[in-house]
């Protein structure tokens, strides 16, 4: 009982520090992390195995680890290596083709196909942001992507708001859609041995579905205040794609690391190739491909998230290690007296409404254990609990401002010109879209799954 | 080409300090940057200053913002951010001005020919000021005088290192209802000029 006390009470006083933004959030999260290994396993529980199996450093030795023929769970509990591997592979590609113009050439280069018309501009970087958050975290999409947008509206004099705020959407819908596109899918899919196949086969679907309702309403919304200007600007000289390339060896090299990176994620459930092998693989070849720019590229990895996740998955270790995560999954099955749609239901909405307010991220690590245990009580399919989970996280932090780290990215580039981007303004458009969204969703998994 | 002036003054709301400022401008012929800096820049970047205007000088909302590795979600903080950076930016040109709030002490702290000025005053004289100036009851003046001077303190702590109104922080604080504004502003440009000399 006291060691599910202190597991709850640092959980609890973590997430509010980590909301106060008093102290860096890797920080809250290793200190927490520290404190549940002393307080929570070794004063409490006296179980210095629980401690072993949540730092879990064993597994980098383990053949799963690297290479898997079948479905496999990379963790029961503790810190998922896979996860952490993964993501620092993908930051490390990413600045590598951050560094040469990869991102900046795409979003000029498509607005160059379109002609610089508005609308069109408007419909292709939606659809960009989506594919693009399928295999890149939608941070960097939307902090390139809003940039450009930015540029844009000074050129072709269009206010920037509603194209950003539609980018932000889609960058969070084309996530879901992946194993890879937003933490919460890495986290779930490494947690319980899902593939990216499993992924676009299930979320994938819904967020296509979704996507298309999506570009229709932001189009609805706001073709009017977009095509205001569009057909004064005849006359402005528009930018050449090309000039955004800084380095054209490096840009040729870095697309074809992305490709590959796209083709062995698809392809891993065949290849065998884990996760963690594919992020080690491609850091490697982009660190090898600008090996001047090694220092320069690593200087700009976000380790902090990396350990913002380690601490993370320590202080959930420590309320599953207490069970105290069992508790609510009783809980929402008594709530919910049994009943499969009622489940799935709780589980969608709930995750959404608090992914709106709180990073989903801790949320979505919290709640795998929780579904696991529904499952294994209630007989429930864990994939079908997995894909209602993983849409609630991911779309429901679309609602606010403040729900997913595009959105703050997406805000931030647009209120630092100028372009002020306050609740009301947000919510007006982005929550009817991912109340929408979240109902193809739940319509989608009662249909297919129930 | 005569040495930069920037005075910066900070004040209680009710003490006077806007109106001292404008008297500082008028007395030594400099130009005045108050809210009026918002419109400027909105100006300048072809905003709608009134999507902005609202954010000046407002403490940023912990709970309904966040940050993302340097990326804030807060209104309030970027168009801080936007002011201090015109600030800095009129001071790297050598440009002499007075400045009311805004940071303004901290943000030019280092700059040649800053003087920094808090203005105060006894709450009776406060809640006597606002009441006339609003006609409004001295509960409703109260009310309204603590709500502005949260505001500004949250405003100016989160962005500063040193509390708003410390002592510490300039190179004057004066209590505007000891003299009466006149006076006070009369102090304070004999002060100023006293520097100047320097």
């Amino acid at each position: 009982m006291i060691s599910q006390i202190l597991a709850v009470a640092i959980f609890v006083i973590m997430f509010l520090v980590i909301i106060s933004e008093k102290i860096e959030r890797h920080i809250v999260t290793l200190v927490s992390a520290l404190l549940t290994l002393v307080l929570v396993f070794g004063f409490a529980m006296k179980d210095f195995g629980a401690i072993v199996e949540t730092l879990n450093f064993g597994v980098f030795i383990q053949p799963h680890f690297w290479y898997s023929s079948g479905e496999s769970a990379s963790v029961a509990s503790g810190i998922n290596w896979e996860t952490i591997v993964f993501i620092l592979g993908m930051m490390i590609m990413v600045e590598g083709m951050a560094r040469v113009g990869f991102f900046r050439w795409l979003c000029m280069k498509i607005a160059n196909l379109v002609h610089y018309k508005t609308i069109p501009i408007f419909i292709t970087f939606m659809l960009m942001s989506a594919v693009l958050a399928m295999f890149i975290d939608s941070i960097t999409v939307i902090l390139f992507l809003a940039a450009v947008t930015v540029e844009l509206a000074g050129l072709l004099k269009f206010n920037p708001i509603p194209m950003i705020l539609a980018e932000i959407f889609c960058a969070n819908l084309g996530g879901s859609a992946t194993m890879c596109g937003d933490p919460p899918n890495i986290i779930i899919g490494t947690s319980l041995g899902y593939s990216f196949g499993d992924f676009i086969s299930n979320t994938g679907v819904v967020a296509g579905i979704a996507l298309v309702f999506t570009i229709l309403y932001f189009y609805l919304c706001f073709r009017k205040e977009l095509s205001k200007n569009e057909n004064k600007n005849t006359e402005i000289k528009h930018p050449d794609p090309k000039d955004a390339i800084t380095d054209k060896k490096g840009f040729v090299l870095s697309s074809l690391i992305f490709a590959l990176a796209v083709v062995l994620l698809v392809t891993h459930s065949v290849t065998g190739l884990t996760v963690s092998t594919i992020g080690v693989l491609i850091a490697v070849l982009t660190l090898v491909a600008a090996p001047k720019h090694i220092s320069e590229m690593m200087s700009k990895v976000d380790f902090k998230t990396l350990l913002f996740f380690v601490g993370l998955f320590v202080v959930v270790g420590g309320l599953e290690q207490t069970k105290c995560l069992e508790a609510i999954a009783a809980f929402i099955e008594k709530v919910s007296g049994g009943n499969a749609y009622m489940i799935i239901f709780i589980i969608i909405w709930v995750s959404a409404i608090a992914s709106a307010f709180v990073d989903n991220i801790p949320f979505a690590a919290t709640m795998i254990p929780v579904i696991s245990a529904i499952s294994a009580s209630s007989g429930m399919d864990l994939k079908t609990l997995a894909w209602a989970l993983s849409m609630g996280t991911d779309i429901g932090g679309s609602a606010t401002p403040i729900g997913a780290s595009a959105n703050v990215v997406g805000i931030s580039v647009a209120s630092r010109e100028g372009y002020i981007i306050g609740w009301g303004k947000y919510c007006k458009a982005s929550a009817p879209a991912t109340i929408i969204v979240l109902i193809i969703s739940t319509i989608y998994i009662f249909v297919r799954y129930l | 080409m005569s040495k930069p002036l920037i005075i910066t003054v900070g004040r209680e709301f009710g003490s006077g300090g806007h109106v001292i400022a404008e008297m500082l401008a008028n007395k030594f012929g400099l130009p005045l940057y108050d809210s009026n800096i918002l419109e400027e820049i909105a100006t300048n970047k072809n905003l709608n200053h009134r999507d902005i205007e609202r954010y000046d000088e407002a403490p940023k909302n912990k709970f309904f913002t966040r940050t993302v590795r340097g990326h804030s979600s807060s209104p309030a903080e970027h168009i801080a951010q936007m002011q201090f950076k015109y600030l800095r930016e009129k001071a790297e040109k050598g440009d002499s001005f007075v400045v009311v709030g805004r940071c303004s002490e901290t943000i030019l702290r280092g700059y040649p020919g800053v003087v920094s000025i808090f203005v105060l005053a006894d709450k009776e004289a406060k809640i006597d000021r606002i009441k006339n100036l609003n006609k409004i009851s001295s509960i409703e003046a109260e009310v309204m005088i603590n709500k502005q001077d949260r505001q500004r303190k949250f405003y100016h702590n989160y962005h500063c290192a040193i509390k708003w109104g410390d002592s510490r922080n300039y190179d004057i604080s004066i209590n505007s209802s000891k003299m009466g504004i006149e006076r006070t502003a009369d102090t304070l440009e004999a002060y100023i000029k006293e520097r100047m000399a320097d």
